[in-house]
């Protein structure tokens, strides 16, 4: 029972050193994967709700807000946080429904379709920090803080394409095979410019360690000291806001939303991939794409919005800053305060940006396969290597002119660089701009057809 | 007890590593001699290319030599590059060979390597 | 029997099997699902080793892109194709697993008669595996080699997009 008494020396928790052999890491690791687990579970049903609400909201209707009302005798109703309870009732539904497995599914891949889709929600999670790493935060979060971070998120998000593609072959049915074969293809696209653009970040940051990264955007905004007081988030900058761009759109194709759900486009493949599964089998896929969306918003806000930090403001620097003199307790308070708040402050960023992902399905509607991919390979890849290659001329000026060469160098390589997307990549050959209007044409019109 | 990486390589011996590369490299040799599926030949291609990167992995780890620290004569960086080179180039012949396999599908509308012999006199 | 080699001896029986059913299953896409589970158990493989960046690199080149490409086309054959692709005669499958086997005698006789119980006796850096001691070195010593292999990237993919692409 040493490493009870040990759990006091936080320094020496931290390294491992007082605890080794003696069972301490273990009971650490275990801890350490609880506390992130455990909320993270609770917040999928909540953002299940969140998302009803939201998009009643948007659509003008009211949305589950019923479930949990107590009625008095009198008449009188009291309801318990605005319908949140209609969430968990859900979740008991989803358990209890029939479970249904048709003949023709290839059992073994059927049952373990979902749990591979499940797997890398949750174990992205190893390295994803949720507080900082000063104190007591530092023991906690993230569960592992290893130098490779940034490829770990790219391999594991990459894992994501086996569930639903192993799912639509499993279940023997040509819609969920078609959304299976459209999953993986979106999947494999997207993954590119989802990792050029992060590794413009990379590059900024000189590190793949997440933490870091989010450490790093503590600085001074742009590396000038006058500008000391805001932090310097990625997105500020101006190759963090393409990434940024380039990132997120990358990250609603990668979780399959809406514009990009084509895999489950239910007009045209019922329910795509999930069409044969039921019951919890259903609920597991269901569960998968909120976790991964909860946390792919998480790393989005960790990579380019300064991590757990409610706001880009240097509270400590405010605090001692002479000339603002009676107030400088009041922002000590208030770094005291996003300190201990931290991980509410990365909670409410990922839900941030959830609230986006909802508000995008509600504004935009399904993109067509050829645009799907024209977007994916003919602009978002470009763009973020143009991006990446900019950044590195960028890096290389500031160090060797100094600040002032930097962004000079950067703004002329951004000009050319748009310079030459204007000629080369926004036009095709045939002079139509790529840009196309978004109206519905029939492709493959059967009159068209007959006629020739 | 949770052992650290230079444990582990103390306690497993280097023939145990090369005992699985060579497994896993035989193995697949015999799935591109006894398959007739295009597509399943290509992974056991794929099995035998990565066995041979453990293999040159374990004796980068296990038998450095050479120079030292960063120069690439140093065994235990240049094994690692070898293993990345082997990992860009199966790449670029996963998605030829995939793209020729796609394109023989589309004229002939069957997949099977004995038939492929056209150029046989 | 020591944590080390249990550890290793877990990771190789799955490899092992993974491989096997990747050899012998007659449907290709539960071959593909072995090969990934394989290609996982190597990557451990390259953790126990101490090469961190290679082991996230096999998962995500190989796991992550290359077998969602196989499945993509395994599963668009099968769109396609009526009847199974059978096997070989069986004497030519015994043929071949004889001479397997002789293969694997012969090589692994080779490794454990030289000894084949080398431990770890040299001690690598402490950066062995680390990113950033691969980048230096392969934008450095290797970056004529690393030029010739992207390339050799780009060639592929211009050769794929020809050879898949329709004609008209």
């Amino acid at each position: 029972m040493e490493w009870i008494t040990a759990l006091g020396d936080l320094e020496g928790l931290k390294s491992g050193a007082t605890v080794y052999g003696q069972g301490g890491p273990w009971i650490l690791g275990l801890i350490k994967v609880v506390t992130f687990i455990l909320p993270y579970l609770l917040i999928v049903p909540i953002l299940v709700w969140w998302e009803r609400r939201l998009l009643s909201w948007m659509q003008d209707r009211i949305g589950p807000n019923m479930t949990g009302t107590y009625t008095f005798k009198d008449g009188r109703k009291f309801k318990i946080l605005w319908g949140i309870p209609q969430a968990f009732v859900d979740g008991i539904k989803i358990f209890l429904k029939e479970d249904i497995t048709p003949k023709a599914v290839d059992k073994f891949v059927y049952f373990t379709a979902p749990a591979v889709a499940l797997f890398p929600a949750f174990a992205l999670a190893g390295v994803v920090p949720w507080g900082p790493k000063e104190g007591i935060y530092g023991l906690l979060t993230p569960i592992a803080d290893v130098e490779i971070g940034l490829l770990y998120i790219l391999a594991v998000s990459s894992l994501g394409a086996y569930g639903v593609v192993l799912s639509g072959y499993a279940s023997n049915n040509k819609y969920s095979l078609m959304g299976g074969l459209r999953a993986s293809a979106q999947l494999i696209s997207y993954e590119l410019a989802m990792g050029v653009s992060l590794a413009c970040i990379v590059l900024a940051t000189g590190s793949l360690r997440i933490t870091e990264m989010v450490q790093k955007q503590e600085g001074d905004l742009w590396g000038v000291s006058q500008l000391g007081v805001i932090q310097n988030w990625n997105i500020f900058t101006p190759f963090g806001f393409i990434a940024a761009i380039v990132f997120l759109v990358a990250l609603v194709a990668e979780t399959n939303r809406a514009p990009f759900d084509l895999p489950e486009a239910e007009n045209e493949l019922i329910a795509g991939y999930h069409t044969e599964y039921s019951s919890m089998k259903f609920g597991v896929f269901f569960m998968g794409e909120y976790a991964a969306m909860f946390l792919l918003s998480g790393v989005f806000m960790c990579t380019f919005v300064g991590g757990y930090n409610f706001l880009p403001i240097d509270w400590a620097q405010l605090s001692q800053t002479a000339s603002l003199g009676p107030a400088q307790p009041i922002f000590a308070f208030i770094d005291q305060a996003q300190y201990w708040l931290a991980p509410l402050g990365f909670i409410a960023k990922a839900f941030g940006g959830v609230t986006l992902f909802v508000w995008l399905r509600a504004t935009l509607p399904r993109l067509r396969y050829d645009q799907l991919m024209n977007l994916g390979w003919k602009q978002l890849l470009p763009a973020a290597v143009a991006n990446f290659i900019v950044v590195g001329i960028w890096l290389v000026a500031t160090r060797l002119y100094g600040s002032a060469g930097g962004w000079i160098a950067a703004i002329v390589s951004y000009a050319l660089t748009y310079l030459f997307f204007l000629k080369f990549v926004f036009k095709s050959k045939t002079g139509k701009p790529t840009f196309e209007t978004r109206t519905v044409t029939m492709v493959n019109s059967p009159a068209k057809k007959e006629a020739s | 007890m949770i052992l650290p990486i230079a444990t582990i390589v103390q306690q497993v011996p280097l023939g145990a590593f090369l005992g699985l590369g060579l497994t896993l490299f035989i193995m697949g040799g015999v799935g591109v001699l006894i398959r007739r599926n295009p597509v399943v030949v290509f992974m056991c291609i794929e099995l035998m290319l990565n066995s041979v990167n453990l293999i040159l992995l374990s004796f980068a780890r296990y038998l450095p030599s050479g120079g030292a620290g960063e120069s690439p004569m140093n065994s235990a960086v240049s094994g690692q590059m070898m293993v990345i080179f082997v990992m860009a180039i199966a790449a670029a012949e996963v998605a030829v060979g995939l793209g020729i396999i796609m394109a023989i599908f589309r004229s002939r509308n069957e997949v099977d390597i004995d038939d492929m012999s056209l150029l046989k006199s | 029997m020591t944590g080390g080699m249990l550890g290793f001896v877990i990771v190789g029986i799955i490899a092992f099997i993974s491989a096997f059913f990747v050899v012998k299953s007659e449907d290709p896409v539960r071959s593909a699902i072995g090969l990934v589970v394989n290609f996982l158990a190597i990557a451990v493989a390259y953790f126990m080793l101490g090469a961190e960046f290679l082991g996230i690199t096999q998962v995500m080149v190989y796991a992550g892109a290359i077998m969602v490409l196989f499945l993509f086309v395994v599963m668009i054959l099968k769109l396609g194709s009526r009847d199974k692709v059978v096997d070989r005669a069986p004497l030519q499958r015994t043929a071949a697993i004889m001479l397997g086997i002789a293969l694997l005698a012969m090589v692994m006789s080779a490794v454990i008669g030289a000894d084949g119980a080398v431990a770890s006796s040299v001690e690598v850096g402490p950066d062995f595996g680390k990113p950033q001691t691969i980048g230096k070195v392969l934008f450095t010593a290797y970056v004529w080699p690393f030029l010739l292999a992207s390339i050799l990237l780009l060639v592929g993919v211009v050769g794929s997009i020809l050879l898949a692409k329709r004609k008209g």
